[in-house]
């Protein structure tokens, strides 16, 4: 049957597809992925969508500049085999990309057919589709690996199993290097496994992924913490000849207020790597506990909050409270994890601030002192300041407050690598086209490099920094 | 895998087990610790090392079974492996010549004392070695704390070994005998460690304390070890788990040592219920 090429027109008249997902009732009684991802039906209407533009603006919205009008095109074709290796040729997790990249904010903020309809709301919805196919992938039997070029005998090591570490490390394979992945946790995955929790990104994909490179041939070494069991000199001498340094923006910063150490309070990091790493939602099945609490405050407004007041609501709080000194315009949080994070909830305390933390006689929080701010001129970031009202001091009760106000840079490899330069920030120096470090044959990428940002700009400063080493490899020039 | 190579309790709870890791056996320094994980479900606890042999690759923890974690790592074998173990990791013990340096071990806190009670002995300091214990089953590593000090005292609480009394009765009758002493390292249960830094304070004692808070990952990433040392907060696993006993906040260390004590219970309940035990 032939069917008959749509005019752009027709392709605008398409309604966007809408994502079927579990009610905000129903998941917060689980951890489940929130939604379900579309069917074939509904993925090849949302490819029909695409005006296949000659300039393909989404394309340069691609921090690893996917092919997307082609793997649409695919798409719309019925051809899922097709489509997810075009993605796969530049992106090695999809699966993973189509959930949490920003897209809003990348790829679908340039496309033609959310300007026509005027909203970014209405593009295509490039991210979702990309998920349908690697899904699709996944649930095919014998999916095929990419091709490996002979070996070329060179050692690369990898440090961190994160998105940046894992596109590294890909990249190098495909290039018939010997790659070994050193991470410093039990498990693979980095942020897609401690950070992001399950039921927004379930962790049988990123295990897939991991194992993936497996097959490829790549050695991944776990509970290996670089800097303290070999230090990259180490690495270097024992025929590494070229290092990839992707460890990510371990270090939690904190409020520095009074009572900050009462028990109940923690990092974002710490209760999200005891929900997700250490499956705490499971306890006592498994072993790790995290507190389970009826009154949670969150401080922050960026994706990590939303997370971790979505977590909290999913270990049983009654009430959570998303603290956040400026306005609902500034947050940084992606617009669709706010969204799901009211509709489950979530309680958006606005233009507040914590400034000391209350405990009862056995040292566990009781309550938040906050104040109130209001908006003042714009600051270094563009946006207003939060300037404190006077007098405006209030209380909330609370047995759980976690603080999700961002990432320092861990110092554990630039300590013991005297010769990487890290800014004041402790972030380490590298080019941000070769992603060289001042160090020979070192290499780094990925929130060590700009602070924490987001997985796929960690993917790709990886692919960038692969080529450069596959290039460094064959030429030795630095 | 990290293989377990021997097993010998000290008494019904406390037992040394040495493990198969010839990587953190080479690379290992007095002061460091390790992460373990037992199963699949496993909680990562942070054990400090007792004793390594980088030609035979192998290193040496003692443990107390208190937890789920530890009395589960109890119930392994010779022949056994560790499901996850982690390190070196914390900073090594800075060793140089001081004087006479005085170790004080309290309970399985002895252990970690050991190396570098040899380290300070091999730097050329004088080591005297306090060990102290409830009863004398808990005084443990006797012969292998006389090798690496010039002289060791045993005390215990029941008086059923050595001196009866404190370990700080035993500092207390040291300073009052007019011994000069350069350093204090105490490691042990949380209240020993106050009541010695409390101590040496008031005698102007330079005393490092070693700690063994609650710890996920060990490299600095949850902040859940947290502590506060003069008024700054110290990550153990990272910044430490050496400080300077004088200016740790310790009641606040032990409040969030037992952030998770219904929880404990809970676990092992549930083990039991489940007949796993």
């Amino acid at each position: 049957m032939e069917k008959k090429e749509l005019t752009n027109k027709e392709r605008l008249a398409i309604p966007p597809q809408k994502m079927p997902e579990q009610g905000p009732k129903e998941r917060i009684g689980n951890v489940n992925e929130v939604p379900y991802g579309f069917t074939e039906e509904m993925a090849v209407a949302e490819a029909e969508r695409c005006l296949q533009c000659k300039n393909a603006p989404c394309i340069k919205g691609c921090p690893v500049e996917v092919n997307i009008p082609v793997f649409i095109k695919f798409i719309a074709e019925r051809k899922f085999r097709e489509a997810v290796a075009v993605i796969k040729e530049t992106n090695v997790l999809p699966a993973v990309c189509g959930r949490v990249c920003p897209q809003e904010e990348q790829c679908q903020k340039p496309c033609t057919v959310g300007k026509s309809l005027k909203s970014v709301d209405k593009a295509v919805q490039i991210g979702k589709l990309e998920r349908f196919v690697a899904d699709w992938e996944m649930n095919q039997a014998g999916s095929e690996s990419p091709s490996i070029k002979p070996s070329t005998g060179k050692k690369i090591a990898v440090i961190g199993c994160g998105p940046a570490g894992i596109t590294v490390a890909a990249d190098c394979r495909r290039a018939g290097h010997e790659v070994t992945i050193f991470e410093a946790l039990h498990k693979p995955g980095g942020v897609l496994a401690y950070g992001i929790p399950e039921f927004r990104l379930p962790k049988k994909i990123v295990g897939r992924e991991v194992d993936n490179l497996v097959s490829m041939g790549v050695e991944l070494r776990t509970n290996m913490v670089i800097g303290k069991i070999y230090t990259i000199e180490e690495l270097m001498a024992e025929g590494y000849e070229a290092v990839f340094v992707g460890t990510g923006a371990g270090l939690p910063m904190f409020l520095n207020i009074p009572g900050e150490n009462l028990n109940g309070v923690y990092s974002a990091n710490e209760y999200l790597t005891r929900a997700n790493l250490m499956q705490a939602y499971s306890f006592p099945n498994t072993d790790t506990p995290i507190a389970r609490a009826s009154n949670v405050a969150v401080f922050g407004g960026g994706n990590v909050a939303m997370d971790s007041a979505r977590t909290a609501l999913r270990l049983g709080a009654k009430n959570v409270y998303l603290v956040y000194r400026r306005s609902h315009e500034e947050m940084p949080a992606r617009k669709e994890e706010i969204h799901h994070a009211e509709e489950e909830g979530v309680q958006m305390n606005l233009l507040q601030n914590p400034v000391r933390f209350i405990g009862d006689d056995k040292g566990w929080v009781k309550a938040v002192e906050c104040l109130r701010m209001e908006l003042g001129e714009p600051d270094d970031s563009g946006r207003r300041r939060p300037v404190p009202i006077k007098g405006s001091e209030f209380t909330i009760d609370v047995d759980v407050c976690i603080v999700a106000i961002g990432n320092a840079s861990n110092p554990l490899i630039p300590h013991t690598t005297p010769d990487i330069q890290t800014n004041k920030w402790g972030n380490i120096i590298a080019d941000p086209e070769t992603l060289k470090t001042t160090k020979k044959g070192v290499f780094a990428g990925g929130d060590i490099v700009l602070g924490a940002a987001t997985v796929i700009l960690a993917m790709g400063q990886g692919r960038k920094a692969a080529q450069a080493i596959n290039e460094y490899l064959a030429t030795g020039a630095w | 895998m990290n293989k377990i190579l021997e097993k010998e309790f000290f008494s019904p709870q406390v037992f040394r087990m040495k493990v198969e890791a010839p990587e953190i056996a080479r690379k290992r320094k007095a002061g460091q610790f390790v992460i373990i994980r037992v199963s699949d479900a496993g909680e990562r606890i942070p054990l400090t090392i007792a004793d390594a042999n980088a030609s035979e690759g192998w290193i040496e923890l003692v443990v107390q079974a208190v937890g789920k974690t530890t009395t589960d790592l109890s119930k392994l074998s010779p022949g056994d492996s560790l499901h996850d173990l982690a390190g070196p990791l914390g900073r090594p013990t800075h060793i140089e010549k001081h004087g006479t340096v005085l170790m004080v071990g309290g309970g399985i806190g002895i252990a970690p004392a050991h190396p570098i009670a040899q380290a300070m002995k091999a730097a050329g300091n004088t080591v005297v070695s306090i060990l102290g214990g409830r009863s004398k089953e808990l005084v443990i590593m006797e012969e292998k704390m006389k090798a690496a000090s010039d002289e060791v005292i045993i005390v215990t609480d029941d008086g059923s070994y050595g001196m009866k009394g404190m370990v700080t009765d035993a500092i207390q009758k040291l300073i009052d005998e007019g011994r000069k002493i350069d350093l204090v390292i105490a490691i042990g249960p949380p209240v020993m460690m106050k009541f010695v830094s409390l101590l040496t304070k008031k005698y102007d004692i330079h005393t490092l304390v070693s700690l063994n808070t609650i710890m996920i990952d060990g490299t600095g990433m949850c902040g859940g070890c947290r502590v506060s040392v003069g008024n700054e907060s110290k990550f153990v696993c990272v910044d430490g788990p050496e400080f300077d006993g004088h200016l740790v906040n310790f009641d606040e260390m032990m409040q969030r040592l037992s952030m998770y004590r219904d929880q404990e219970k809970e676990s092992i309940d549930h083990a039991c219920k489940l007949g796993l035990r």
